[in-house]
């Protein structure tokens, strides 16, 4: 009797599947731990898509998918991969997913596949992507990784369209393609409100990252290590 | 073991055939989707020539695929301006020419498809004739399509394309905005020569004095070039055959006026 209940291992209770542990993978990259404004990384495709609104709601539900699917791939595989070619591994895997996300965009919303056209693609090159299979689904169990994945992607999708949405309102004067500074400017009683041309330009959407991480590391009181 | 050089390989060919399966699966599924899609898009580029971007958004893909159908018809001709339906054997139509593709060899060798906007089920009825137009722009290729009016030389409508200008510079050419400017303007200069339209540099002028200018685009001259370019081009590539409907429609046309 002894031997067997000394021979029978402790089952720890299994995770919950959204404890806090959990819970905080996906959280933290939202404003501690934001690819985007704390980690800087995946800058150029926040400069060049966010003209509008609509194309950077399509980029932001692609890096999604790609991080998430990306994670999963590479977490499932982690024990398989041969270290000396990992890297070369993740890239296969991303641009796999990336390709097909292009593919099914062209299929079924031509124009938004015209208007977003190289920023596609050059998810394969956004350091967010490779950064976190590297420092995260590298090394953890599937369900984690796709959390991470989930996590840092919402992050930085909600970093892309404050971006979009200030460059749209300001630069365009409209909201998702509804013009909607115009009929302000009518119920203030004003001919029309003038629109920014620089937030047209990239150099308009460095500026508006750069107050958004000000902002944003003001109110968290981040010091960079 | 895991690190041998063998399990490596083996490693990597089997991700690179499983990943090769999956891309060229979605090829071949999506692939007559994309082909329609492509179609509709060339379809929405030929009629905004003649109609708004308000109308033509709010029409669903199978109403703007059977507004095309009753109300273009299309030949091809060669630089000569005479009509081609066959080569090598071949059948030709509008829809089937790669206007891409056809840059690409001499102007006399290439073909030139018409596309003839008429009233609804009335082809003798026309109210435009939409000609395709290719070109450089200053990083990539540009294209668009060109509607003249039936007196063939008062211009309906413009839209341009392009693979890849500027954004917010010369990529404004897609702007309905500016492809406004071309309403109204006239191809043939007053002696009857081919003059084509020319777009100015820089921005904010009025030219409405002027049926050969068109107001520029603020730093996008090169871009600009490249539209005039390829409207003269173009337009002395079918100088052949506009001059033969003139020819055989004089009651119509502005030379005669």
């Amino acid at each position: 009797m002894s031997a067997e209940t000394a021979a029978k291992t402790i089952k720890k209770p299994s995770e919950a599947l959204l404890s806090k542990r959990r819970k905080k993978i996906v959280s933290d990259p939202l404003v501690d731990n934001n690819p985007i404004t704390i980690q800087v990384l995946g800058i150029c495709s926040a400069l060049a898509v966010t003209t509008q609104l609509q194309p950077t709601l399509v980029m932001a539900l692609s890096v999604i998918f790609v991080m998430v699917m990306s994670n999963l791939a590479i977490s499932l595989m982690r024990n398989t991969i041969p270290s000396r070619i990992r890297i070369i591994a993740q890239l296969a895997v991303i641009a796999t997913l990336v390709t097909l996300v292009s593919e099914v965009l062209k299929a079924f919303s031509y124009d938004m596949y015209k208007q977003l056209s190289v920023f596609i693609g050059l998810i394969i090159t956004n350091c967010i992507v490779m950064g976190r299979l590297e420092a995260f689904a590298m090394g953890s169990k599937p369900y984690d990784s796709v959390l991470d994945g989930f996590g840092q992607a919402l992050g930085y999708s909600w970093i892309i369209l404050a971006v979009a949405f200030f460059r749209e309102i300001w630069g365009s004067g409209s909201f998702f393609g509804i013009p909607v500074l115009d009929p302000v400017a009518g119920w203030l009683g004003m001919n029309s409100l003038a629109t920014n041309g620089l937030m047209v330009t990239p150099v308009g959407a460095f500026m508006i990252l750069g107050l958004i991480i000000w902002v944003q590391r003001a109110m968290t009181k981040y010091v960079e290590q | 073991m895991q690190q041998s050089n063998t399990y490596i390989i083996i490693f990597s060919v089997i991700l690179t055939v499983v990943c090769g399966l999956l891309l060229s699966g979605s090829s071949q599924l999506l692939g007559p989707i994309q082909q329609k899609a492509i179609e509709l898009d060339t379809k929405k580029q030929i009629l905004g020539a003649v109609m708004s971007s308000e109308e033509l958004e709010a029409m669903s893909p199978e109403e703007i695929t059977a507004y095309y159908e009753s109300h273009i018809a299309s030949i091809v001709v060669n630089i000569e301006g005479e009509e081609v339906t066959e080569v090598e054997g071949t059948a030709i139509t509008a829809e089937t020419v790669d206007i891409g593709s056809n840059y690409k060899r001499i102007p006399e060798d290439r073909l030139y498809p018409v596309f003839i906007y008429h009233e609804e089920g009335n082809p003798e009825n026309v109210s435009a004739y939409i000609l395709p137009l290719y070109g450089a722009g200053l990083w990539n290729a540009i294209w668009g399509y060109m509607a003249l009016q039936s007196d063939l030389n008062t211009i309906e409508g413009v839209t341009f394309a392009h693979a890849g200008e500027t954004p917010g510079l010369g990529a404004r050419i897609t702007e309905e905005g500016v492809q406004q400017r071309y309403q109204g303007k006239e191809i043939w200069g007053e002696g009857g020569e081919l003059e084509s339209v020319v777009m100015m540099k820089g921005e904010g002028r009025d030219y409405s004095n002027d049926p050969h200018k068109v107001d520029g685009m603020s730093g996008s001259t090169i871009t600009a070039v490249g539209v005039n370019n390829m409207l003269r081009n173009y337009l002395s590539h079918y100088q052949a055959f506009l001059t033969k409907m003139m020819e055989e429609s004089p009651e119509k046309t502005a030379l005669n006026n």
